[in-house]
Order: C-alpha cells, then structure tokens, then sequence
C-alpha cells in the first residue's frame, strides 16, 4: 500500500509501505494492506513504518490525523521529528 | 563652463550606484520570491488532503458542519482585524494597498465597535503596525506579533490563529478579519480582506457523493471535527501569511525593475548633457587658441 506523510511544511514520505503503525486517539493501531477506510486523529507519539524493502523508519509527532482509503494512507501530521 | 561638466559628472555616479542598489535589490528579492513561492506550493497537498478530510467526514454526517463553535454567528459588539504587511518598505504600494483594505473594512463594518472602544488591531509586519499606532490610537493594538516574519514554520505562525480563535471562542471578539495580499504572480498581487471568523458555514457537498465510503470514524465525527477545524484554520491563516510575504516580494521585484529602468532613462539623459557640455568646452577651447594665434600672427 501507498503511504504519504505530509507536514504543512512539506512532504516528508511518499512510498510503499508494508505496515504502519500510529497513536490513534482512542489508542495505537496499526494500518495494513486492505485496512478498512478509516478517518483518525492522532495523539502525541511515534509512527512507525516498515518499507516494502524491509527497511522501517520512526517518527514522532504532536498531533495529526490519518486516512486510509483503497490502500492509500495519509497521514498529515504535525511537530514531526525523525527518531533514531 | 567646467563647473557644470563636474556636476553632471557626479550626478551620473550618484544614478549610477543607485541603479546598483535597486538592481541587487531586485536580485535578491526574485531569489527570496522562489522561496517563498516554493512554500506555498509545498504547502498546498497538506491543505488539500485536509479539506478532502473535511468534506469526506461532513458528506458522511448529516446536515450542517454539527455546530463548531468556531461558526457561531453572533451579534458584533467587538472585534479583531489582523494586518499582514510587510517589514520595509520599497515595494511599491504594496503595503499602502494593504492597509487601505483595513481601513475600509473597519470604516464599513466597524464603525460601531470602533466607537465603543472595543476594536483591535493585531499587527503582523512593521509598516501596519507604524500606521495604525499613529492614527488608530483609540483602538487595541496588539504588536506581540510584530515579527512573525523572522520565522515563518507552521507552528510560528499557528501561535497568531490560535491566538484569534481562543479570543474568539472566550468572547473576546465577535469576528475576526485579516487584511492580507493575495499572490497570484510575481506582478499581480490583491489586496484584501477576508473574514477569518465566525467561518463560513461549510455545506456538505451535494451531489459528489462518492466519498460516501463506510468510513470508521475515530474517536466519532464530532471530536474529529473539533480537532480538524482548528487546523484547517491555522492552515489557511498560513496561507495568508506565505501569500502576503510572496506578494511584497513580487512587488518589491516589479518596483525595483522600474526603478532600474528610470535610473536607465535618467542616466541617458545625463549622458547626452555631459557629451553636449563637453563638446561645448572644446570647442571654445579651440576657437580661443585659433583666435590667439590668429591674434599672435596678425
């Protein structure tokens, strides 16, 4: 699945995706291939992504939100910094 | 005759190093222009997925935007007017146009608020902030802002709408405006003022359904609408500040243009007078030497 993170910024991911992991709300889920349409907003926390290559990357973030449709994730996310 | 070849001789280096200085200026504001162009254009899918948000969340709930209190029309009794100008000058009439926006939009809508002492002025930018601090004194004017444009990152500038909206929510003010320069190209900017709150009531779009998804909402439509509208304004408040600071440097660039080009004209125009001076001196240097030695000679 395609995933973009975007900051009001500028865009800061765009590619494919095996999982996704973010800090709903209502508590952390994780978004994989064929997740239902959901529109989220996110807490304070980390978002973790793991590439189709098996290489995953961490973010943490102040607030945001998230959207999954036809296995396109968006997450528009704001005080964005990578974590090592 | 020589006194006048020397003063035309210094008045072309003074056009000259001026010319210098409007041509770098222009240099550098066509430089800061792509700057600032490249942030609006950078911006612009953060603001779009998150009105697609918007729209998908509201064609999904039905009638109305459920009552944000940021949508609450209530009777003006005070209000806020952001000015979004610029820090210098030698733009043209870029910020005269802003602040003439201001004005009439205070002398039209206003008048009352103004009278009851209950109007404020936020100034973004130091030449709003110079005009209305002289003439605007029975108003509030709040210059906390003043500097916004040292540091223009999201969350910068979202210290300014957050400001106007929590003003807004408490009762502080009934309406809020922002006079800003809308950009469209590097010689076309707008001077306007737009209505920043209460927000215009966001209809569900009708017809275009088709985001019409079995959507899961989390935490429910009503919180996530709380979360979002906020941001959705911060995000267009942005917009107004990028905009108005590629428009003073797009006017500032077609100003100095035609600056350059005047000093152009003017040093022609030197050039032909001090050629004609010249020529004038030699020429009666040489009939004064032919006519001493003819006068030698005779």
């Amino acid at each position: 699945m395609n995933l973009v993170i975007l900051t009001p910024e500028k865009e800061i991911f765009n590619g494919e995706v095996t999982s996704v992991k973010v800090p709903g709300m209502m508590g952390q889920f994780e978004i994989l291939n064929n997740h239902a349409p959901i529109v989220s907003s996110l807490s304070e926390g980390e978002i973790r992504i793991k590439e189709t290559s098996g290489s995953s990357k961490r973010y943490s973030i102040e607030q945001g939100f998230v959207e999954v449709i036809n296995n396109e994730v968006s997450l528009l996310v704001r005080g964005l910094a990578a974590v090592e | 005759m020589s006194g006048q070849l020397k003063e035309v001789r210094e008045r072309i280096t003074s056009v000259n190093s001026t010319q210098q200085i409007t041509k770098a200026m222009k240099m550098v504001s066509a430089a800061k222009l792509r700057r600032a162009q490249q942030a609006i254009t950078e911006m612009r899918p953060y603001a779009e997925r998150l009105d697609g948000i918007l729209k998908n969340i509201l064609s999904n709930m039905d009638g109305g935007d459920g009552g944000s209190s940021f949508g609450v029309d209530r009777e003006i009794n005070s209000a806020l007017v952001i000015v979004v100008t610029s820090n210098r000058g030698l733009a043209g009439a870029f910020n005269s146009n802003i602040i003439k926006e201001a004005v009439s939009k205070i002398n039209t809508s206003y008048q009352e608020v103004r009278k009851a002492g209950k109007l404020s002025i936020l100034c973004v930018g130091k030449k709003g902030l110079g005009y209305f601090k002289k003439r605007y004194s029975d108003c509030q004017i709040i210059d906390q802002f003043v500097n916004l444009f040292d540091d223009l990152s999201f969350e910068h500038v979202a210290e300014v709408s957050t400001f106007a909206m929590a003003g807004f929510e408490v009762g502080t003010y009934d309406a809020v405006d922002v006079a800003y320069s809308r950009f469209k190209n590097a010689g076309m900017q707008f001077a306007q003022c737009d209505q920043f709150l209460p927000v215009a009531k966001i209809k569900p779009v009708e017809g275009a359904s088709t985001t019409k998804k079995d959507y899961i909402f989390e935490p429910d439509k009503q919180k996530l609408l709380q979360e979002l509208i906020p941001t959705i304004l911060q995000t267009s408040f942005q917009k107004y500040v990028l905009d108005t600071h590629a428009s003073e440097h797009g006017a500032r660039m077609t100003a100095m243009d035609k600056a350059t080009e005047n000093a152009n004209d003017l040093l022609n125009d030197l050039k032909v007078s001090y050629n004609k001076a010249r020529q004038e001196a030699i020429t009666r240097e040489l009939s004064e030497i032919v006519g001493g030695a003819a006068a030698l000679g005779g």
